[in-house]
């Protein structure tokens, strides 16, 4: 096979996993700061697929231009869940949080099963077939569109982080719990705060996705998973690091589709977990833990 | 405390345990087809809830990922029963060391290199993942088109073949059931099982305290997977058919785990009543849907999720520890 099918492959696997990394850096925030492992993560970026899905059918809006709604969508269900239900959780021991997250997952996947039946639903924009020709080199207009528009989401997050008041609040929150709340910090407000931009990042995701797959119902597991392979890949609690974890597995599966069978392109992402777990546990870009 | 000492259970609770095996024995003679496979499906995961206990209730190292086990040993035991026309107890025999043995990689891959908690939890899942799509693609296996063991019409019951009639394996995973909890009340009355709940309540301390706290903890994954490794044979000649992506998949795995968090973790009670509080809400939920003629896929599931999450926010330690407390049986706190 040629240079250019790998080269050409290859940049559709580092756009498609800016994605993924900005699907990761929601559950790593998460994680980071709120202690919980959102194992309904998958399932929250179906929600806005599916959301996505039927603005586009009903109204033609395009899942671009519906980008930011539906990621403050998403945010408002974020900010509700761990307000009510998720915050009495965070003392608990983690096999309690799992059992609270996965009857969330359980009664979210299947909502949208009744709501919109097993099959894949598809958002044929007038760019699906689009592509850019740089040289020798082909780009696909859509992934090209998502993985910019995954960049811009993700820096304004770290601004976010970086330079606000909240975003330095956030994260004195997640450096040190009880020095938090005894220089008075509202922490379960920044709790919720957190949780609800966790699901605004994978809800954005979860629009971009819906440009270059066809949503189901019961996707939410296998991405809950692929999140978590990103996270761990990158180092948790690393901002960078989800994204550099996206890549890296965004590129593994394009490649590994390309050079095996696509079906056995995840057995690469987990391949690249146990190796990171094994010979560098804090992640590729992680701090040494304690 | 009127515990009798040799057995570690008050009178009461001995007592209780004898009525509830009466009537499990009994069972068959009461109850129709339906009603009998449905307790076989609680014995399962009764089974399999208790082992996956070993791990987490005792040890304190979350597993998400015991299909592996399960799916392995279904796998060897039909394998060697279709192509070798080898009987599924030799194929025990030959599963029970691979499981324990994979258990044992993981363990010590993790163990070593301090990886735990979440991380742990997730490297599980990845191993089960790993070889969910591994036979998926494994052609001497039949990859995703599946594994059949000959299902003919038996005219007698033959134990050592496992086939015959659902009464049958009934009782088979009866005495499982009853074997396992035995062992586990075994174990946690010896050494290893003080040694176990040490590391669970406080590794460093138990380290501190001159445990071997990596050789106990190897012990924990081997002992489960191994004791696991029977559930997937059994798996393999109840159900007669193998599909990589349901034996591996990563809600086969979440079933095991469930059943013991409602019924009480780290109980020997607990995984048996989460078997029976779950399966019976599983199937409660079918015969009332099917009674009014709801025919909608998801709401049964629906209905599910809610109910565990009322019981995971009312119930923080399980259904069994509270009930116990009622009932005047409780178990010793540990």
């Amino acid at each position: 096979m040629p240079f250019d099918v790998y080269l050409n492959v290859a940049v559709g696997g580092v756009l498609t996993g800016l994605v993924y990394g900005l699907m990761a850096l929601g559950l790593s925030v998460i994680f980071g700061v709120v202690r919980v492992v959102n194992f309904a993560h998958g399932e929250m970026m179906t929600v806005a697929m599916f959301i996505a899905v039927v603005l586009f059918s009903w109204f033609h809006l395009d899942p671009l231009i519906m980008l930011l709604p539906i990621a403050a969508v998403l945010f408002v269900f974020g900010y509700a869940l761990q307000a009510s239900l998720i915050n009495p959780f965070i003392t608990r021991p983690e096999h309690s949080q799992f059992l609270l997250l996965v009857a969330l997952a359980i009664i979210i996947a299947n909502a949208l099963l009744i709501m919109f039946g097993p099959d894949a639903r598809s958002v044929q924009t007038a760019y699906a077939y689009d592509s850019f020709q740089l040289g020798r080199l082909i780009v696909d207009a859509a992934k090209l569109y998502a993985g910019v528009a995954a960049v811009v989401f993700t820096a304004a997050l770290f601004a976010l982080f970086r330079f606000t008041l909240i975003g330095k609040a956030i994260r004195a929150c997640a450096d040190n719990y009880t020095g938090a709340l005894v220089v008075g910090l509202d922490v379960r407000r920044l709790y919720a705060l957190t949780f609800g931009l966790g699901a605004a990042c994978v809800g954005a995701a979860g629009v971009m996705l819906v440009l270059l797959m066809d949503p189901t119902p019961m996707l939410g597991p296998g991405y809950t998973l692929l999140a978590f392979v990103i996270v761990i890949t990158g180092g948790l609690g690393s901002m960078p690091g989800a994204l550099v974890g996206g890549v890296l597995i965004g590129v593994t599966e394009a490649l590994a589709g390309l050079l095996f069978t696509p079906s056995v392109k995840s057995m690469f992402a987990f391949a690249i977990l146990v190796l990171v777990l094994l010979f560098r546990p804090q992640g590729i870009l992680g701090r040494r833990l304690a | 405390m009127t515990s009798s000492f040799s057995t570690g259970f008050s009178r009461r609770g001995a007592a209780l345990l004898a009525v509830l095996l009466a009537a499990l024995v009994a069972a068959p003679w009461m109850v129709n087809d339906y009603l009998l496979t449905v307790l076989v499906l609680i014995l399962y995961f009764a089974y399999t809830g208790q082992a996956w206990n070993v791990m987490m209730g005792f040890a304190g190292q979350l597993s998400l990922g015991h299909a592996l086990y399960v799916g392995l040993s279904s796998y060897v035991a039909a394998m060697m029963f279709t192509r070798l026309g080898v009987g599924p107890w030799l194929g025990l025999l030959a599963a029970i060391p691979l499981a324990a043995a994979c258990g044992a990689i993981i363990g010590y891959l993790a163990f070593r290199f301090r990886v735990a908690g979440v991380y742990f939890a997730i490297l599980t899942i990845a191993f089960a993942e790993f070889a969910r799509i591994g036979f998926d693609n494994w052609g001497f296996v039949n990859a995703s088109s599946g594994l059949f063991l000959p299902v003919k019409q038996y005219a007698h019951n033959d134990l050592w073949q496992l086939r015959g009639s659902p009464t049958m394996f009934y009782y088979v995973i009866l005495a499982a059931t009853v074997l396992v909890f035995v062992l586990c009340h075994f174990l946690i009355h010896r050494r290893i099982g003080y040694f176990w709940l040490a590391i669970r309540e406080d590794e460093e301390a138990a380290r501190a305290a001159g445990i071997d706290t990596f050789r106990y903890k190897m012990y924990a994954v081997m002992v489960s997977a191994a004791v696991t490794s029977f559930a997937g044979v059994f798996y393999a000649f109840f159900y007669n058919n193998l599909f990589p992506e349901q034996v591996f998949s990563i809600s086969r795995s979440i079933e095991i785990i469930l059943g013991p968090i409602i019924g009480g973790i780290g109980t020997l009670f607990g995984p048996i009543l989460g078997a029976f509080v779950l399966t019976g809400l599983a199937e409660t939920l079918n015969a009332v849907m099917s009674a009014f003629g709801v025919e909608l896929p998801g709401a049964r599931q629906v209905f599910y999720g809610v109910c565990l999450l009322l019981v995971v926010v009312a119930l923080p330690d399980g259904v069994w520890p509270p009930l116990a407390r009622r009932l005047g049986v409780a178990e010793r706190k540990r």
